[in-house]
């Protein structure tokens, strides 16, 4: 089976590692650069109809009736629909998986029909010749409510007074229970014993491109082209044939650009199966794009969490055990067909995750409440357990009076540890974690900066210094969705084809959201075959085009996409230089292939063009051995098997200044050492983080969806939702680590999401570091200047 | 101008300037008027004039114009101060000073500027120019002196000797979460506050203060924010404090 | 009751007369008339920065504005503006340090930015940041698009 094995070339040519580590801009960023990008808003197709949704305002009521009349004779107006009319093309769903043992969801319809159960919940679709008409009619609806009680705050619906779905007994969507054992005894014998409680505020993704779908149904062939911005084609390919009835082979998706997703764009909303499904009804053409304020109230929402955490240590700063409860408020429904209980799971199985602890007890309750739906977003669960781990660390740390990364030291996983087994049964095969803390703390002169810190605070200055390890979930195997049932595939495949003209066509399964995927494969591609990277074209997106597989998530683009890319490429390169032996006369192992020519594999003098080759192979195969037969075209396929999930690590720190008299918080700067395995553009990995970890300081600092009592959005709009912006962000610095996966030839691990799952942990570390001196603490994200003037006793 | 009168009297007619307020409640179908009636063409309402020391600054001004113009650096530098604090470059290219004071936003600029420069703001309609002082033109949430069939054509802004803006806000170009516009003269002081009420407010007390400890007994009094969505009317008050101690060098009467 | 209005306004260098009606916003215009599809829709009230063009020279919201109101206007879009090489520095800078993701903010970044290097202002980061702090990215961090618009400014570090 696979093991890591770079260098591409044999050893004595010159040629290593071919493109693999270096930072190549983007091919195909220039037309994003240029305005010619192609985002599904800009297609344009004749009889093209657009919908709009008609939306709850209400978090809760029965639809006692809905006069459409005035809606269906407006300007411009095909057809108004309600729930029942969409459900005779539509079947509902239900969003559970059989690995989490017991969790429950009722059943949910494109289009709401008895009862709306969250603001903004569809509850009728007006489709017209343009948006404006659309929404002009959506104007015109009158519908009659019943307001049903409201269920909000997460504890009362634990509580269960009111049961949103009478039905399933109590609004418990799904719970876990995890214990070791020992856990008691540990915190009995432990000399220092801290506890702390962590709330984290409802946010979003924002993604500046607003969802988007244009369904195209093709009554003459019973056929479905879906244009779709979502990460996983295959998937909503799968399920669009499940709940239209059509035959899988005849529905085809395909995404062109996507103006950022960030996992908001992987889950399967109502409103886009009901404009699917009124496609397949009107048999024409129909779009529907998310505007801004319909996206906060429907683009799933993620992250809202208590958490209660102890940790138990001796006097010489060993962590025993860690102890969670932790509860999670999603929306009435869980969110098909991921479930909207794996976040929530994951907190469980990733807190206390870089240590070497042995003992460990977890609760978790993930509760439905009548707010909008929630789901993964970037990082899933791990920005929650690396917050409250790194929290409840530091606070032990202080008490310990014992510097915070010397505490981490003592405790982190030995590097030589592996492979490794954690106390909520995950599997690590090697990580680098000391390795990591070394480097972070000489790249940010540690020392000095506390040094600078100490002097500084005679000076009345503030500044916090925030530390954060992590563990990151990447390249999953089934044992993420497919073990419990879903039709989530976690294996990809790449065919590359070599091109009479000696250019190569790269189609992968693996999708492209603007991180660089078709960039990385192209260059894992040239490297692979032995070619210039200006020579191949990548496609991906296109279930019709591409070999079957998972799409892009959990961060797995590069580890199993590019892993996919890279052994077709070997293979495809071996294939050649067959039909190089045929043409030439010559020993195949006397051949290889660089700079776009077969060469002597020793002194690499060209012997013939690739373009020739192709003109031979492909016009000319009469000149070739009679039982010979070119096969440049490759496809192969790749699933990482030996571990359910391969880990990466990293750490992150944050230096703040905290003003006082304001509550304001300055980032001076942030800094993110990272291990993701082979690292294939340094350039595009960076800015991952970056992007990852600015996502991060949202959490921390700015984001939160704010609900009233009655489960009214308070702030749904770019105004009133804040967002992160230039004129806030620190420089970044960004250095890495490789430790290769041994599953694979490639070695590379993910990196999408590294960044978002510790910038929250450490800002937090990093603000309470700076108000420590002042007798002060705060554990509620997003840290507003409120809630610093608060815990400082200023208000 | 006759025509501009004669639009805005009709029924449902709305004002169309800078558009920066008015279209984002459009898109939003936060409002759908009748009829709008874009004054944008009426250049005359576009100059910065010096005015018996002062300056009279047309309603059409845009932030950009006023940003870039030497006048208001010389004999308006409140406005100079506070216009860097307004939205972002593409919006401060658009919007206006007219429709700024008009709109009357309670976390806007301007509005508490006019109130501590004790601007006066003139309207013009059909019967003639009316000119109000700043004190008595913004009376409520949202709502001016501007009458029916009015036109706000400028505000002219008296000099003052010492001026000072400072404005907080979670990011470069947000609303303020409050505000302070304040002036000083050899005999007085005007601290007023945006983001404070419904409307800008004079902190009265505050402003006849002679020491800064006086002057923050004296805010609390003055000022009863109300609270936003992130913030309690508490913090708001202790914000407008620490802006006050901030301000107050820059105010204190010379030697 | 909407009366369309004839308009004539030029378009990256091309002399356009329509009916419009008053509540077409011009970005809507440019995309759905023109088919000049580069300017993007972000929020539509006028805070991401997605839409913003540039009319007779000064960068504004392209949501924030109404078709009818460009009447007698220059108006330029990233289509334009790159096909007359002006944006050409910028677009390079850009693409040689990935200061874009997905590409969705990029048109009305690339418009932000050259309105900064235009003024001839030898801004510092902070001063980049501030410029396009109305520009709203969520892909890259904006380090990148600072490093970009610095090295344009101040030459190659």
């Amino acid at each position: 089976m696979g093991r890591a094995e770079l260098p591409l070339h044999a050893p004595g040519t010159r040629v290593d590692r071919g493109y693999i580590g270096e930072s190549v801009p983007r091919p195909n960023a220039q037309r994003l650069l240029q305005g010619r990008g192609a985002f599904i808003d800009d297609l344009r197709f004749p009889r093209l109809a657009h919908v709009a949704y008609f939306r709850s305002p209400y978090a809760h009521a029965r639809i006692k009736g809905l006069d459409l009349t005035a809606a269906r004779g407006a300007p411009g107006v095909i057809a108004v629909l309600d729930g029942r009319a969409v459900a005779e093309y539509c079947t509902p769903w239900v969003a559970v998986l059989a690995h989490l043992k017991g969790i429950k969801s009722p059943p949910q319809h494109a289009i709401a029909i008895e009862r709306a159960c969250w603001q903004g919940e569809a509850c009728a679709a007006v489709v017209a010749e343009s948006r404006s008409q659309a929404e002009d009619a959506v104007g015109l609806i009158e519908a009659e409510w019943e307001e049903l009680p409201v269920v909000v705050d997460m504890d009362a619906a634990l509580g269960g007074e009111t049961v949103i779905h009478p039905e399933l007994g109590d609004n418990i969507c799904f719970k876990r229970e995890l214990d070791t054992g020992g856990v008691d005894d540990a915190f009995a014998r432990a000399d220092v014993v801290v506890e702390e409680t962590f709330h984290f505020g409802r946010h979003t993704g924002v993604c500046l491109e607003g969802r988007a779908i244009l369904a195209d149904y093709n009554a003459g062939e019973h056929s479905l082209t879906v244009y779709h911005a979502t990460q996983a084609p295959h998937m909503m390919q799968d399920i669009f044939s499940r709940h239209l009835n059509i035959p899988e082979a005849n529905v085809r998706v395909i995404t062109k650009d996507v103006g950022g997703s960030f996992g908001i764009k992987v889950h399967v909303y109502p409103d886009e199966m009901a404009t699917a499904a009124i496609s397949v009804l009107l048999r024409r053409p129909v779009k529907f794009v998310a505007d801004r304020l319909e996206s906060f109230l429907s683009d799933i929402h993620a992250r809202e969490h208590k958490a209660r955490v102890r940790l138990a240590c001796t006097k010489a700063g060993e962590m025993l055990a860690f102890e969670l409860d932790d509860i999670t408020a999603i929306g009435p429904y869980s969110v098909y067909p991921r479930t909207s209980g794996i976040e929530g799971n994951q907190v469980v199985n990733l807190t206390g995750g870089p240590y070497k602890h042995q003992k460990y007890r977890a609760k978790m309750h993930v509760v439905f409440t009548n707010k909008n739906v929630t789901c993964q977003y970037r990082a899933v669960g791990h920005p929650i357990a690396v917050a409250l781990t790194e929290g409840i660390v530091d606070i032990a740390a202080r008490k310990l009076g014992m510097d915070p990364a010397e505490f981490r030291r003592r405790n982190l996983i030995a590097d030589d540890a592996y492979p490794y087994s954690s106390p909520a049964g995950l599997k690590f095969e090697r990580l680098s974690h000391h390795r990591t803390l070394a480097k972070l703390l000489d790249v940010m002169r540690y020392d000095e900066l506390r040094a600078e810190q100490a002097r500084l605070c005679k000076q009345g200055v503030h500044r916090g210094i925030g530390l954060a390890a992590m563990i990151e979930v990447t390249n999953p195997s089934p044992a993420f969705y497919g073990v419990g049932g879903a039709r989530i595939s976690a294996q990809d495949g790449a065919t590359l084809r070599l091109e009479p003209t000696g250019m190569l066509t790269v189609l992968c399964s693996v999708t492209e959201q603007g991180q660089g995927t078709e960039a990385i494969l192209a260059q894992i591609a040239a490297s692979a075959v032995g070619i210039t990277l200006d020579k191949v074209r990548c496609m991906t997106g296109d279930t019709g085009v591409t070999p079957y597989g998972g799409g892009t998530w959990a961060s797995r683009g590069a580890g199993i996409g590019g892993e996919a890319v890279l052994q077709a490429g070997r293979a495809l390169r071996s294939n050649i230089l067959e039909v190089a032996a045929a043409i030439l006369k010559l020993d195949k192992a006397e051949l290889d292939i660089a700079g776009n020519a077969v060469v002597n594999r020793l002194t690499l003098e060209a012997k013939l063009p690739l373009a020739e080759l192709g003109r031979i192979a492909y016009f000319r195969p009469d000149t070739l051995p009679l039982d010979f037969q070119s096969e440049l075209t490759v496809t192969r396929h790749y699933t990482p098997r030996q571990y359910g999930f391969t880990f990466t690590n990293g750490m992150q720190a944050s230096l703040v200044e905290v003003d006082p008299a304001t509550g304001f918080v300055n980032l001076l700067k942030h800094w993110c050492v990272e291990d993701s395995g082979t690292v294939i553009n340094p350039m595009l990995a960076d800015e991952q983080l970056r992007g990852g970890i600015v996502q991060g300081i949202g959490a921390a600092l700015y984001e939160e969806c704010i609900y009233g009592p009655d489960g009214q959005l308070l702030n749904g709009t770019m105004a009133d939702y804040l967002v992160p912006m230039a004129g806030e962000m620190p420089d970044i610095v960004c250095a890495h680590l490789e430790t290769p996966t041994q599953q694979s030839q490639l070695g590379a691990k993910g990196i999408g999401e590294a960044g978002t799952a510790g910038a929250p942990g450490a800002i937090m570390n990093a603000i309470n570091d700076a108000l420590a001196p002042l007798g002060a603490a705060v554990t509620q994200m997003p840290f507003t200047p409120e809630r610093i003037l608060k815990a400082l006793g200023k208000v | 101008m006759t025509e501009a009168f004669e639009l805005i009297e009709r029924p449902g007619a709305k004002i169309l300037a800078g558009g920066q307020s008015l279209i984002p409640s459009l898109n939003m179908r936060l409002a759908s008027p009748e009829l709008l009636v874009d004054i944008t063409g009426l250049r005359e309402l576009a100059t910065i004039e010096r005015r018996d020391g002062g300056l009279r600054i047309g309603a059409l001004v845009t932030h950009a114009m006023l940003e870039r113009s030497r006048e208001v650096a010389e004999h308006a530098p409140l406005l100079a101060q506070a216009v860097v604090h307004v939205a972002h470059p593409a919006i401060r290219n658009r919007g206006t000073l007219g429709g700024s004071l008009a709109f009357a936003d309670p976390a806007a600029e301007y509005p508490a500027c006019a109130l501590a420069l004790n601007a006066t703001v003139v309207l013009a309609s059909r019967r003639g120019e009316r000119r109000v002082a700043a004190a008595q033109f913004f009376r409520g949430l949202f709502e001016t002196d501007v009458r029916p069939g009015e036109l706000l054509v400028a505000a002219e802004f008296p000099r003052a000797e010492r001026s000072v803006f400072m404005e907080l806000a979670r990011r470069h170009g947000d609303y303020a979460i409050i505000g302070l516009a304040a002036i000083a003269d050899k005999s007085a002081r005007r601290i007023a506050f945006c983001g404070a009420g419904a409307t800008p407010v004079l902190a009265e007390g505050a402003s006849r203060a002679t020491s800064l400890e006086a002057a923050q007994a004296a805010l609390r009094e003055d000022l009863n924010p109300p609270a936003d969505l992130y913030h309690s009317s508490a913090t708001k008050l202790h914000l407008a404090g620490v802006l006050l101690s901030r301000a107050w060098n820059s105010l204190a009467k010379p030697h | 009751m909407e009366l369309a209005r004839e308009t004539t306004l030029t378009v990256n260098g091309a002399k356009v007369t329509r009916r419009i009606e008053p509540r077409m916003h011009l970005v809507d215009f440019l995309r759905e008339e023109l088919g000049l599809t580069g300017s993007h829709l972000g929020c539509e009230h006028g805070v991401c920065g997605a839409c913003t063009v540039r009319v007779n020279g000064d960068i504004v919201r392209g949501c924030l504005m109404l078709a009818v109101q460009a009447d007698g206007c220059t108006v330029e879009t990233i289509e334009g503006l790159t096909d007359s090489k002006e944006l050409a520095p910028l677009q390079k800078a850009f693409h040689e340090r990935n200061a874009l993701q997905c590409g969705f903010c990029t048109p009305g970044m690339l418009l932000a930015a050259q309105d900064l290097v235009r003024s001839g202002r030898k801004a510092n980061r902070e001063e980049i940041r501030a410029h396009i702090s109305g520009n709203y990215c969520r892909c890259t961090g904006y380090q990148a698009i600072v490093d970009a618009i610095e090295e344009v400014i101040h030459g190659p570090r």
